[in-house]
């Protein structure tokens, strides 16, 4: 049996619901989550490994057979991106450690953490349309608690807006799949992907599509829907904000990606090359642009969350095997770049107690480890070698060029050139110039904080130095997820 | 929750009887649930109702003393019993989720009907009188 792709999702259920029941005894709780991010690190290698070697691996939930029962899919996408959710569950997970007041854990902190990773793993893993849907629900759910959790006044209000667009677009997203149910009649992905191709994509099934991707596009943060996320990630403390911020939008991308590869993949000049292309390079133009007109740590950081979303669409929008694979190295960087960023926010903030760049300055004296790991993690994100950053920009902006895509691909250069100006404006701000902190400040050490933060930094220096193979991992992923039949096959087994 | 009036002889003494009452109706639509109407979540609101009243026609204070544990305790052990379902047809090898039933006479009901989606009904149970009265005893703490 294939029981084994259900652990990312039972594991940290279980756990959740115990630290329900031991929310008031903080050790234990550390203790029980601690531990469970660990297992749930080393056994997302085990099965990224395990699916690599073997391929595909399909579960039938209640075994029911595949079209009618739920099922649930591990291949190499899915698998890939367990394994950065552990790593940055892991890393905010420990930096809450250190960062979460009492008050707040005790306010069941812990089983919030959880429960969003049952979300977002089941929605990674899951092979049916309606699952997604519920599991999305599980993920938001346990966002809401956590996006107003420590209740402040800016949070209340920002995460109002946070949870209304929510269940707005949760709503639109059961309309889309009831109507896709009375067009196709299934709503397991795989038998989808074959009647969608029966049907021939027009019309209806087109609607459908674009209907499919204003969803994810506001779970994504995509242009024009962008507009909740920056203010509502300003509110919660950091190790919060960075797990949503590395994570969650990227949940929506997932979804993007593997509806229109695997379902919707029939009329990609009109999908992918028109829509989902212009709607990257808004993104990627207009959230860097966002950026550049910020004054605040926190907010630059956000809106960059936005104008990165759109080189993973744009990876999409062009659709050839170099540029899907590159928009997944670029999720892999992305992931784990920007989340070191919003702890690296939290960090600074320990010490200056701000976040408003020009109430800050001359952290380099007092704090050089943070400065420069901070700068090694700013420029991979604008994309300057030898950091990830480069790696993952280059094959999408190369397929953008290779496929006369010349206005994407321009754009795409222009952005990177604006996120090296915002990057260097915070580090200009922050660590040069004047010391504005007191010295009572400046002994703060922060070396606890940083330790969960360094491999972080790491990741991006080996995924930057170890690009080939890397890239050939991405490639082969990318292989797969552009060859619908070989997902069908394994799931209806024909 | 409001302190309650000293003098509520009558809302106390008739609310002792009709809180058994509705227990004894939670339970039969909990256990009647799966292939007729009711089951663990309607069951669990009856439940959480019934509770409900006792508050009401009593002090909160009281309720604690008499109810000692906290219901939010109850939505974890929900969550174990709906996910240990699950697990344990994982354990016979079979895929997670399995269900299965089979009929066994019992002296005096006769035939019964035993699933094993009654325990998952039971963790959702849980989980609703958890959940419903975490709620309504938050709100109704919130003036305190």
């Amino acid at each position: 049996m294939n029981n084994i792709i259900i652990l990312p999702i039972i594991i940290p259920f279980i756990v959740g619901a115990l630290l329900i029941i031991f929310a008031k005894h903080h050790k234990l709780q550390r203790v029980i989550s601690g531990l469970t991010s660990i297992i749930l690190l080393l056994f997302a290698i085990y099965l990224a490994v395990l699916v690599y070697m073997d391929g595909i691996i399909v579960l039938e939930a209640g075994d029911w057979p595949a079209p009618f029962g739920i099922v649930l899919v591990a291949d190499m996408f899915a698998t890939l991106m367990l394994l950065l959710t552990a790593i940055l569950a892991i890393a905010c997970l420990f930096f809450a450690f250190k960062t979460i007041t009492p008050k707040r854990e005790r306010f069941y902190f812990y089983p919030f953490y959880f429960f969003l990773l049952v979300g977002v793993n089941g929605a990674f893993l899951t092979g049916d349309i309606f699952n997604l849907f519920v599991f999305f629900e599980v993920l938001l759910l346990a966002s809401y608690g956590l996006i107003v959790h420590g209740g402040t006044k800016y949070q209340l209000r920002e995460s109002f807006k946070y949870v209304i667009i929510n269940v707005f677009t949760s709503a639109l997203f059961v309309v889309a799949v009831a109507w896709l149910y009375s067009v196709t009649g299934t709503l397991n992905m795989a038998h989808l992907s074959e009647r969608v191709a029966e049907l021939e994509q027009t019309g209806v099934v087109n609607t459908i599509a674009m209907m499919l991707f204003i969803v994810f596009a506001t779970k994504g943060a995509l242009f024009p829907l962008y507009f909740w996320l920056p203010k509502s990630y300003f509110g919660p403390p950091a190790a919060i904000a960075a797990l949503f911020g590395g994570l969650l939008t990227k949940v929506g991308i997932y979804a993007i990606i593997r509806v229109f590869t695997l379902i919707f993949y029939h009329d990609a000049g009109y999908t992918h090359k028109t829509i989902i292309t212009i709607a990257a390079g808004f993104t990627m133009l207009l959230g860097v642009l966002g950026a550049v007109s910020q004054f605040d740590f926190k907010r630059i950081l956000s809106y960059h969350i936005i104008s990165q979303v759109g080189y993973m669409v744009m990876g999409l929008g062009i659709f050839t095997p170099l540029a899907v694979a590159g928009a997944i190295y670029y999720i892999a960087h992305h992931m784990i770049v920007k989340t070191a960023l919003f702890l690296f926010e939290g960090a600074t903030k320990r010490v200056t107690g701000v976040s408003d760049l020009k109430q800050m300055g001359g952290l380099l004296k007092t704090h050089p480890w943070l400065a420069w790991l901070f700068f090694i993690t700013a420029i991979s994100l604008a994309g300057i070698p030898p950091f990830s950053g480069f790696f993952s920009k280059f094959p999408i902006i190369l397929a953008g060029f290779q496929e006369g895509q010349y206005v994407i691909a321009g754009v795409a250069l222009l952005v990177g050139l604006l996120t090296l100006f915002s990057m260097m404006k915070i580090f200009s701000y922050v660590f040069w110039g004047k010391q504005k902190h007191t010295e009572e400040q400046a002994n703060i050490k922060i070396g606890k904080l940083l330790a969960p933060i360094a491999p972080l930094v790491a990741l991006t220096i080996i995924l930057g130095l170890a690009a080939e193979p890397m890239f050939q991992y991405s490639l082969e992923v990318a292989e797969q997820i552009m060859d619908p039949q070989i997902y069908v096959d394994s799931v209806l087994k024909e | 929750m409001r302190k309650s009036p000293a003098n509520n002889m009558m809302l106390q003494t008739a609310m002792r009887y009709i809180t058994i009452i509705v227990f004894a109706f939670s339970f039969y639509l909990f256990f009647a649930g799966h292939n007729s109407p009711g089951g663990g979540f309607i069951g669990g609101l009856m439940t959480a109702s019934a509770f409900l009243i006792l508050y009401l026609a009593f002090d909160k204070k009281i309720m604690k003393k008499v109810i000692p544990f906290d219901f939010t305790v109850l939505i974890g052990i929900g969550l174990l019993f709906g996910v240990g379902t699950g697990i344990a047809s994982m354990l016979f090898d079979y895929p997670f989720l399995t269900q299965f039933f089979d009929y066994f006479p019992i002296p005096f009901f006769g035939d019964v009907e035993l699933t094993t989606a009654l325990s998952f009904d039971l963790g959702v149970y849980l989980v609703v009188v958890g959940a419903a009265m975490s709620i309504i005893l938050v709100i109704a703490g919130d003036d305190e």
